[in-house]
């Protein structure tokens, strides 16, 4: 099978976020970057079915910024074959991204089986990327997948979708797959992997190659700006157990005739 | 003047919060409403205190459940009969997974989870979080259209005074075209409360709880006040409690009334998730725990001691 992984590169989880001076994006001159959590279950699945299939291949695409490549040198210390890099801003929108990710999976000439990817970049947040690429390829697709089975043709996935209620789905395949927490578990990258990964192929491309210009753009993004600050609220010792039960009726009634949400 | 279609989810037989939530902030334009099959006399009553002026139920064969290609067709189909410049959805799990396939069928964009926007004359522009909230940002739509939007459940608020219209119900055929991602079961969450992006109380618990079986008392906590139960990263990462009911940057971002967090400390990706509540309360023996510094009322003391006599309150205050 020819599997597909995207990935994107996102800041770490712990970063606190700057906008920048103009407000056109966020500073990131100093962010840590590491690969998209989500995206970890992706590359972790494409592994498995690739295990599960002999002869199956697993070819990473990212479309970013060449800071650094430490998201496909991951994957590739985690196992993947090669990986190809659209060279582009941090701050495209989703249609171009998915435009560039379709244009680089057609240069890599290798026919998808399947494509996996997280359920969403925990930057923009946009839960867009998998459903346009899929719509773009026309071929089906499904997301905030926790669970999956299936042979090289026809595949059963979980979607979980409100409340923790699933859809169970039949799919045949080729398709995309948008991964969530729960379908696995990533592995690490062994040291002997990390140093295999620095000698495996990786294609760089730009944007034209991958037939993306600045005429894809459909959401323009401007005024990046902090929440505003909410001013400091009131605080109540309730350690001493002789005051708690009065400390607790204020607040509950507080949270009646001021805040009035109860 | 822009013409306007938001896409309505039914939950039994009331619509959606989120679609009149998105009707009452487009006061003053023609707006029309879209929703797949039939539609309950209860939910056409509120559409048209909301404002809608024609209510369209969409029909066709295998639409009875959701598939993402056979939703897609079916409003591909009406939308591009309608000539409509933009359509407006919630950002829920179906919202989510819809809008962006129905975009890409016109070639055209979309902008993900708004939690406000304007509509001047003909052009919108939106507002919306990114890095889980971290920062905000203007949006705006270019390229062919239609523009499609999905607005997050609970952001906008009701509009107190609607501008009510005739919701004139039309019945539209729809195909569902080929579908070769189909649902072969649906199995039910373990609660039948409201999910957390859509919840109007959260009671949230984190490392502090010690147990999974310690969350029951937030349970009764959250059965008193209707509230729905979330957890911290640290809770789920330490097997307290599933994904589905993480609240952060890595699990659900949410905007409720009255957020309680109980024995959270506060890491900067749970806050990123929940510091769009309106009103949050912080439950944690360590005076200096950074969620304080979010919380409009925090009390410092034992969660376990705390939490069953704020339930009592609450239950003396509601009568129960």
């Amino acid at each position: 099978m020819n599997i597909f992984v995207c990935v994107k590169q996102v800041p770490d989880t712990e970063t606190k976020i700057v906008p920048s001076a103009d407000g056109s994006f966020i500073e990131t001159s100093s962010i840590k970057w590491i690969m998209n959590p989500y995206d970890e279950f992706a590359v972790e699945q494409a592994l498995l079915i690739q295990a599960a299939n002999a002869g199956s291949t697993v070819t990473v695409v990212r479309v970013g910024s060449t800071k650094d490549t430490e998201a496909l040198r991951t994957a590739m210390a985690m196992g993947a074959d090669d990986a190809f890099l659209v060279e582009a801003n941090d701050n495209l929108d989703s249609y171009s991204i998915a435009k560039a990710l379709k244009g680089a999976i057609e240069k890599s000439g290798k026919k998808p089986d399947i494509i996996l990817t997280g359920k969403q970049a925990i930057d923009d947040d946009c839960l867009q990327v998998p459903q346009i690429l899929a719509t773009m390829m026309e071929i089906p697709s499904v997301s905030v997948v926790v669970g999956y089975e299936g042979s090289a043709t026809d595949i059963t996935v979980k979607r979980e979708i409100e409340g923790g209620a699933i859809e169970v789905y039949g799919v045949k395949l080729p398709a995309i797959i948008a991964c969530n927490k729960g379908i696995n578990t990533p592995r690490y990258a062994s040291l002997p992997g990390i140093m295999k990964a620095k000698k495996k192929p990786l294609t760089t491309l730009s944007l034209a190659d991958a037939g993306v210009s600045e005429a894809d753009r459909r959401v323009k993004y401007s005024n990046f700006q902090l929440p505003p600050e909410k001013p400091p609220g009131k605080k109540f010792d309730a350690t001493d157990a002789a005051k708690m039960g009065g400390v607790v009726k204020e607040v509950v009634g507080l949270l009646r005739t001021e805040a009035k949400v109860i | 003047m822009a013409k306007i279609l938001v896409f309505a989810e039914l939950h039994g037989t009331h619509v959606k919060g989120v679609t009149l939530e998105i009707l009452g902030k487009l006061a003053g334009h023609t707006v029309e409403v879209a929703a797949i099959g039939t539609i309950p006399g209860e939910a056409t009553a509120d559409l048209a205190k909301f404002g809608a002026a024609k209510v369209h139920s969409l029909k066709g064969s295998n639409l009875d459940k959701y598939s993402p290609e056979g939703y897609a067709n079916a409003l591909h189909g009406f939308i591009k009969a309608g000539n409509y410049d933009y359509v407006f959805a919630g950002a829920t799990s179906l919202g989510k997974d819809l809008f962006p396939r129905l975009a890409t069928k016109f070639d055209a964009g979309m902008v993900s989870e708004v939690t406000n926007f304007i509509m001047e004359g003909d052009k919108f522009s939106g507002t919306r979080p990114l890095f889980a909230g971290k920062c905000f940002a203007k949006v705006e739509l270019q390229g062919p259209k239609p523009y499609f939007v999905t607005v997050r459940p609970n952001a906008l608020g009701m509009n107190a005074n609607p501008t009510a219209a005739a919701g004139a119900v039309d019945e539209s055929a729809v195909d569902a075209g080929a579908i070769r991602a189909m649902i072969k079961e649906i199995v039910k969450g373990t609660s039948e409360k409201l999910d957390l992006t859509e919840a109007n109380i959260i009671v949230s618990g984190g490392r502090a709880m010690k147990d999974a079986a310690n969350f029951k008392i937030l349970e009764e906590m959250a059965n008193v006040i209707g509230a729905t139960v979330g957890a911290s990263r640290a809770a789920v990462d330490s097997g307290f409690a599933p994904h589905a009911m993480q609240v952060g940057q890595t699990g659900k971002t949410v905007a409720p009334s009255l957020y309680i967090a109980c024995g959270i400390s506060g890491a900067i990706q749970h806050l990123a998730g929940m510091r769009t509540s309106k009103v949050i309360v912080a439950i944690n023996s360590d005076p200096d725990a950074p969620i304080f510094t979010k919380a409009d009322y925090g009390i410092v003391g034992d969660l376990f001691q705390v939490v069953p006599l704020m339930t009592q309150e609450f239950k003396n205050l509601l009568g129960k």
